[in-house]
């Protein structure tokens, strides 16, 4: 295994982040900051508990899940699309690396900065309100997945893309929707009941549900059913890039 | 001797059905300079990047330095650096990072030492912490040599490495290839400047339409396909070439002040004493003459255009 390739790439980067510090770290602890304010203590002071958590420590994983998502996907489409934009990626494609290597190297990269992010975010949250984490073990495994599966899938997206348009396609129209519907700011139970049928088509729901259960023990949906879920969701996407590096798909011709 | 490059059989249609390889086979020996002429579309880069590992062959083998490029590509790709012909970069990125970068990418310890000097002899080390976008043209083209030599690769491609750069860098990328072949690198470039070839390389390839035309050590081509010219400048100007000379090879230019002879230097008899005697008897008197080489640049345009 070229371990200094995976190290190169994977340093290079996080390199990024350092140096866009304002827009990779900043910019996203201020926004859900921001929804801590807004729906938390402005909205919240005025709703009852749900499912017994004040309606402020409520929303925290779905805020982490909102960010780990878009930040997952952002983060990783970006890194292995500009360097095909840019056409750097001659060099990662003439050397001596393997996909699993190359991978490794962008997705890593992508999934650290995503966790550290939820991380800050969960952090942050602690001067809003008060909250717990019920099974921390179980918090990490969910976030560390996630962050992993969704990356390999910023990752599909950043090689699907040929334009800048493209790459922010997915994450706006698709990946945003999903997740502002998939239970961030509310428990689907408390919707009407057809829209609790619509809402379990949202893959976003079980992660979300699975990480709120990792902190309060209580979900909208059986936990094992979430992580079967999530876990299939991965498969899914390993099998996805598989193919693109069989293929050479919008890689090499 | 074993050749560092074997290209057997190498064919490639791209997606668009577009057959930019036919049946390529060519051997590149260890330590040489070969150059790769072709007009533009001929297959080089395409050639160049199958051989890289940046675009996936049709049919056919490569072998470098004995490894199969597909299924030994680990082997293969360590020993190759390749400057495109494209200035590519991560403009925010400074130069040392990503010099550092690419070593690290080819499976190489980091080696403070080695890339201090490499970019000491580039003439880059002053701009080590300056971000690439900031650089000049020029700089950046030695920012991407920089990236090819940083893990001491044994083979290197230079695809159109002077494109757009100017004289001087133009020279110190001559010495530099030189330097690299004196310690045993083999060099692979391909180039629009004929004089690029004729000043540096060991053997010439002419590629057109996806095919190898022609491989020569570029003295022998030279020889062998060289014409020379014999220039007079004449005292008179002629109408027209008279009859009795017309088994020569004669040219009437500059509206009939100056006699054109082409000859062929393979010939044991350049025919230059009869001529001149020919020119004698006939009163055709000239005042200077002078005789000249084809370069390499015509005998590429008469082999491509030849076909």
């Amino acid at each position: 295994m070229n371990l200094y390739a995976i190290r190169s790439i994977y340093l290079f980067e996080l390199a990024r982040t350092w140096r866009t510090l304002l827009q990779s770290i900043a910019t996203p602890v201020i926004s859900t900051s921001l929804y801590f304010v807004v729906f938390g203590s402005a909205i919240g002071a005025s709703m009852t508990q749900v499912h017994g958590v004040s309606y402020g420590a409520f929303i925290v994983p779905g805020l982490m899940m909102l960010a780990l998502l878009t930040e997952s996907i952002s983060n990783a489409s970006f890194g292995i699309y500009m360097p095909k934009y840019s056409g750097t990626i001659y060099e990662v494609l003439s050397a001596p690396v393997s996909y699993l290597e190359i991978l490794i190297g962008y997705v890593g990269a992508a999934a650290t900065k995503s966790i550290i992010l939820g991380l800050i975010i969960l952090f942050t949250a602690q001067f809003f309100v008060d909250f717990e984490i019920l099974h921390p073990f179980w918090m990490g495994a969910f976030l560390v997945l996630t962050a992993v599966t969704f990356s390999l899938f910023g990752f599909i997206i950043g090689v699907w893309a040929d334009g800048w348009e493209k790459l922010q396609i997915v994450p706006a129209l698709i990946v945003t929707p999903l997740t502002f519907l998939g239970g961030s700011f509310y428990s689907i139970s408390m919707l009407p009941e057809f829209w609790q049928t619509v809402t379990l088509f949202n893959p976003v729901v079980y992660l979300i549900s699975a990480f709120r259960w990792s902190f309060y023990g209580v979900s909208d949906v059986n936990v094992l059913v979430s992580v079967g879920m999530i876990l299939g969701f991965l498969v899914l996407c390993i099998a996805t890039v598989g193919w693109i590096f069989k293929t050479g798909y919008r890689l090499k011709s | 001797m074993q050749p560092v490059i074997s290209i057997q059989q190498l064919s490639k249609t791209y997606a668009s059905g577009h057959p930019a390889l036919k049946t390529i086979n060519l051997d590149i020996h260890k330590g040489e300079i070969f150059a790769l002429l072709g007009p533009n579309g001929a297959g080089k880069t395409t050639l160049i990047s199958i051989i890289c590992g940046i675009v996936n062959p049709g049919g056919g083998k490569v072998l470098v330095d004995g490894h199969d490029i597909i299924s030994d590509y680990r082997a293969a790709r360590s020993k190759i650096g390749l400057v495109p012909q494209e200035l590519f970069n991560e403009g925010f990125e400074s130069v040392l990072a990503t010099v550092k970068f690419t070593r690290g990418l080819f499976g190489k310890a980091p080696d403070s030492a080695y890339l201090e000097q490499l970019l000491r002899d580039l003439s880059l080390w002053d701009k080590r912490d300056a971000r690439i976008f900031e650089l000049s043209g020029g700089m950046k083209r030695r920012v991407m040599i920089a990236k090819a030599l940083s893990h001491q690769p044994q083979i290197l491609f230079l695809d159109e490495p002077t494109a757009g750069v100017d004289v001087e860098l133009r020279r110190d990328m001559w010495n530099m290839v030189r330097g690299l072949r004196e310690r045993g690198v083999t060099i692979i470039l391909t180039t629009h400047y004929i004089e690029e070839a004729e000043e540096m390389a060991d053997r010439i390839g002419v590629i057109s339409r996806g095919e190898i035309i022609l491989v020569e050590d570029k003295q022998a081509l030279m020889h062998k396909l060289g014409k020379k010219q014999l220039t007079l400048q004449l005292q008179q100007p002629l109408a027209s070439i008279p009859e009795q000379l017309n088994h020569y090879t004669l040219e009437l230019v500059d509206d009939g002040h100056a006699l054109v002879y082409t000859f062929d230097t393979q010939r044991e008899h350049t025919g230059i004493a009869e001529l001149l005697k020919d020119l004698a008897q006939r009163g055709i008197d000239f005042k200077d003459l002078q005789s000249s080489q084809s370069s390499l640049e015509e005998i590429f345009v008469s082999l491509v255009h030849g076909r």
